[in-house]
């Protein structure tokens, strides 16, 4: 069976990607097993109908994200499109651009892989309402142009932009608000602070 | 002279690849010259790498087997079942 063979060499090694996003989609790894495995029944199932030659990973992104939205967003409440504020651009940079030149002789891409961990950027990343992630996921992580992310999200590309922009400068926020909990940043300028009586100096 | 304000508001649509080759040319030429700007679009660049390298996952062995199992494949071999 030739298909199934193509499936196998094609589809399996995807499946690190997918279940990645499907953990970014549901936050919760059972689900996420779940909606995978949903996902690639589907994909065998409707192999046939797949065009060779045309993207096998932005087709199997797209049944990934309609599975999703049929049937694991449907037991939560309908996101709100509006439920995140409008972030000024480069605002993580206006807040951290300028500490990479205080550290001494490393450089700007090792400090800023080293400032956030794993589950911070993650968080950062799951913390954004689904709309604005799915576009953030599949743009950032995953490398897909905006044609094909409007193709995944069966929107128009405009609005794949104005997401993605959005979705960019929230999670950047979010990113600060880890630096600054963890005293890599200061939150606001501070008052500056009384100054001490001067300490007399010990007589010898 | 492309200045400052029209190669911020280019900035994702560059990093992105989402240019026309024209106007991607105009934005590379301001970056050659305004430093700030070009430490702006560095700075994003490696944002975005920050969060692609952070944001990987591997499926669990349990998962592969599942699916290899349910289409028909050997999970030990990857390989058709005979």
């Amino acid at each position: 069976m030739a298909d199934q063979a193509t499936f196998a060499d094609q589809a399996m090694p995807l499946m690190g990607s997918l279940y990645s996003a499907a953990l970014r989609m549901t936050r919760n790894p059972a689900d996420a097993e779940d909606l995978v495995q949903e996902t690639y029944l589907k994909a065998y199932r409707g192999f046939a109908g797949f065009s060779e030659g045309t993207n096998l990973k932005a087709w199997l992104y797209r049944i990934l994200t309609n599975t999703f939205i049929n049937t694991y967003r449907a037991k939560k409440r309908r996101p709100d499109e509006t439920e995140l504020d409008e972030v000024e651009d480069l605002y993580l940079y206006r807040r951290l651009g300028g500490l990479e030149a205080a550290t001494m002789g490393r450089s700007a891409e090792d400090e800023l892989m080293d400032w956030f961990t794993e589950i911070e950027v993650k968080e950062a990343l799951e913390d954004l309402p689904e709309q604005f992630r799915m576009a953030v996921l599949l743009a950032d992580v995953e490398g897909f142009s905006y044609k094909e992310i409007a193709e995944i999200l069966d929107i128009p590309i405009g609005t794949v932009m104005s997401r993605l922009h959005r979705g960019r400068t929230g999670l950047q926020k979010r990113l600060y608000d880890f630096a600054v909990s963890r005293g890599l940043a200061d939150p606001e300028p501070e008052v500056a602070a009384t100054p001490a009586t001067p300490v007399r100096g010990v007589e010898s | 002279m492309t200045d400052c304000n029209e190669a911020l508001q280019e900035l994702y649509t560059y990093l992105d690849g989402e240019l026309t080759a024209d106007r991607r040319r105009h934005i590379s030429a301001h970056l050659n010259d305004c430093s700030p700007c070009l430490e702006a679009f560095d700075f994003q660049a490696e944002i975005r790498l920050v969060i692609a390298q952070k944001c990987r996952d591997e499926a669990p062995q349990e998962l592969k087997d599942k699916v290899a199992r349910a289409i028909g494949l050997d999970p030990a071999t990857g390989q058709i079942h005979p």
